[in-house]
């Protein structure tokens, strides 16, 4: 609807005390703020941000396990499968980052998509967020988002390295190494939760009922 | 959807003796608001996120027109589309042409207030469109056939109880015939009926905390996951927003998301905050084929050249009603559209007429704590005497209260006849409490005094006092 849009505009110009669109040099300014953003105040914490990022997502019911390399982490997968009785079918991510997990023939992996039926979905994070205990997950082919949501539990890896202090340093990362804005950005902090009973808190509502951080302290 | 602003006063009424409503408002003290109180104590910069939040938005407000189109041009480039509406009529048709041509037969929808202003879900029905509301106080409200009574807590007037009998009516047909009692059953028999409607469903509609200007992204934030497997799974994406969700930057949005959470829920961070940008790209294995923001004006244009521009800053947290005492005693439906509360009484007269909302803005004790706890510092309690206001100069308040008003008047504005009517009132009133400091009943007060007692005055008016102190001091 063009009349709208400009019915809109025009109206918004006449309550900004304006009859044009803004003159060459003001937009300039804009511009360049858009340009060039700049980050507000970062809420100060104390210690390091992977140990906050661990404080953090445990706060909101997250589960997190260290390990030392590609190695341990099928066994970290068997054991949470197995602790909360779910079937030995894993769909993960095809994403590179996981290629040298050595997945134990106990599993039956599959690389794709997420459908309805799936229980337990393994991906790898762009980035933690020490601040907030939040994994972020950027869609693309390697990174299904449908991964993220479907699955009774949802297993994320994610590198040492990858955890930033602040929010803002995740969008830093995202301009230098992906420049674009994938379809998705997912922030993802804790497993899906509802209060719309009584304001009781339950875990599971749409999303993974469980959200399990494999920390990789070799990358 | 249809507005009973206008009925505030039989609604509330009604609200106070409905006993279910009453128990479940009291979890409205001990949830909400002491977690935000928590979550702000624990976060010394919260002032200065405040201040700058509220800078982020009065700057994009002044620049609104620039932001929408850079927002509107980078959307494109995207590959999504971006549809402006002027009224929710025009909203109502976009919307229900994009499904039509989609060839949609099902919807699902996330939590959207905007959805609620457009009256999105009776447009597609009458379309002949099959819609499924799936956030979980949503779609309880929807199998009750009522609207929301919270901006964020939509079912928060519902108690466990009636939740387990609306389940035990409606989802026989899903194959459930034993009733769900604990929260954790009522959750899970949601989320298996709700995953079937997910999967089957060819439009998702969700409504945007924030559009972003630098790259076109709609910005949601949610705790259950629905409102990203409703972005996902289906084919199309369509966003209803109002045009003053609008930031410049990621970094923008970044400070006033710490703002958000905290003052809704006392969350740090929402489970899900997802940043929505344009379809999927052609490499993708999964996301909708198509993306569009519907960008509704509705009033919101003409409120930034007036004197309730402020109300632009809200981001529709729900401190404001959580820590409302009218709100707290009767409700979200007493005020009878679709944003209850003090925000709420701002905006409807702004929305749907001050003439058809005429109790709202009274409907307020002016005691100022919505406005201490709005994340955006937003200045309700003035807005709503302005609107007060309004309401006398367009003559629409009731005759008895226009006619006391204009003796007040009177009175006030000759000093002499003040002093003496005053005097007079003030010792009558205080021969008939009788020495007992209080009035059980007053001729014309009855309704006041039914429920409380008036403190009786000490037998002389203020300036009285006031004159015999100074001559006190002056000795």
């Amino acid at each position: 609807m063009t009349g709208s849009r400009e019915q809109v505009l025009a109206n918004i110009r006449r309550s900004l005390r304006r009859t044009e669109p803004l003159g060459e040099s003001a937009r300039a300014g804009l511009e360049a703020r858009l340009a060039a953003p700049r980050a507000n105040l970062k809420p100060h914490y104390d210690g390091d941000p992977v140990a906050h990022f661990e404080t953090r997502i445990r706060a909101v019911s997250g589960i997190v396990t260290r390990v030392h390399g590609a190695a341990e982490i099928s066994d970290v997968v068997q054991a949470h499968v197995r602790k909360h009785g779910l079937a030995l079918d894993l769909v993960v991510a095809p994403d590179p980052d996981l290629d040298d997990i050595a997945w134990s023939n106990h599993f039956k992996v599959e690389c794709r998509a997420a459908v309805g039926s799936d229980q337990t979905s393994v991906t790898s994070a762009f980035a933690g967020v020490g601040e907030t205990g939040s994994l972020v997950l950027l869609s693309s082919p390697r990174s299904p988002t449908t991964l993220n949501f479907l699955p009774e539990d949802h297993l994320i890896v994610l590198a040492r390295s990858r955890i930033v202090p602040h929010i803002e340093d995740v969008w830093t990362r995202l301009r230098a190494e992906v420049g674009a804005m994938p379809r998705t950005v997912n922030f993802i902090t804790g497993p899906s939760k509802t209060g719309d009973v009584e304001q009781v808190i339950q875990e599971g509502a749409h999303g993974p009922r469980r959200l399990h951080v494999i920390l990789r302290e070799d990358r | 959807m249809q507005s009973n602003a206008h009925d505030f006063k039989r609604r509330a009424d009604v609200a106070l003796e409905d006993m279910e409503l009453q128990k479940a408002l009291q979890l409205l003290k001990t949830g909400f608001t002491l977690k935000r109180a928590e979550s702000i104590a624990a976060l010394p910069e919260f002032e200065a996120l405040r201040t700058q939040g509220r800078e982020i938005k009065e700057h994009t407000l002044a620049h609104l027109d620039f932001y929408l189109e850079t927002f509107e041009r980078n959307v494109r480039a995207s590959g999504g589309h971006v549809h402006w509406a002027s009224s929710v009529e025009d909203a109502r048709a976009i919307v229900v042409r994009i499904c039509s041509d989609a060839g949609a037969k099902r919807v699902t929808k996330g939590k959207s207030m905007v959805g609620e202003e457009i009256g999105v879900n009776e447009a597609l029905e009458a379309a002949g469109v099959d819609v499924l509301e799936t956030d979980l106080g949503e779609y309880i409200i929807q199998l009750a056939k009522e609207p929301p009574s919270h901006i964020i807590a939509p079912a928060i007037h519902k108690t466990k109880a009636q939740i387990t009998e609306l389940f035990h009516t409606h989802h026989a047909k899903h194959g459930k015939s034993v009733r769900v009692i604990e929260v954790a059953d009522i959750v899970n028999e949601a989320r298996e009926v709700l995953r079937e409607g997910f999967l089957a469903s060819d439009v998702g509609i969700t409504g945007a905390n924030f559009l972003i200007a630098e790259n076109g992204a709609a910005v949601i934030v949610t705790n259950e996951g629905n409102g990203d497997l409703t972005n996902t799974l289906p084919r199309v994406h369509i966003v209803t927003a109002g045009i003053e969700k609008v930031v410049p930057t990621l970094e923008d949005v970044s400070t006033i998301l710490r703002l958000l959470a905290r003052s809704a829920t006392g969350q740090q961070m929402s489970v899900y905050t997802t940043f929505s940008t344009g379809p999927k790209r052609r490499e993708d294995l999964d996301g909708p084929d198509a993306f569009h923001v519907v960008l509704l004006d509705n009033g919101r244009s003409e409120m930034l050249g007036n004197e309730f521009h402020e109300m632009l800053r809200c981001i529709r947290c729900s401190a404001c009603m959580n820590h409302c005492p009218v709100y707290g005693a009767v409700g979200g439906h007493a005020y009878g559209w679709v944003y209850p509360g003090p925000m709420g009484a701002v905006l409807t007269p702004l929305m749907v007429g001050i003439e058809k909302s005429t109790p709202l803005p009274n409907a307020c004790t002016l005691n100022g704590r919505c406005q201490e706890v709005c994340p955006m510092q937003i200045p309700l309690p003035a807005m709503l005497r302005r609107l007060r206001e309004r309401e006398f100069d367009e003559g629409l308040m009731p005759r008895m209260a226009r006619a006391g008003l204009a003796a007040w008047a009177f009175l006030a504005r000759r000093p002499r006849l003040y002093r003496a009517v005053t005097g007079v009132g003030v010792k009558v009133l205080s021969l008939l409490a009788r020495g007992k400091g209080r009035l059980r009943y007053l001729p014309l007060a009855g309704a006041w005094t039914a429920a409380r007692d008036l403190p009786a005055p000490a037998g002389e008016t203020f300036q009285q006092a006031w004159k015999r102190r100074q001559r006190g001091l002056g000795s």
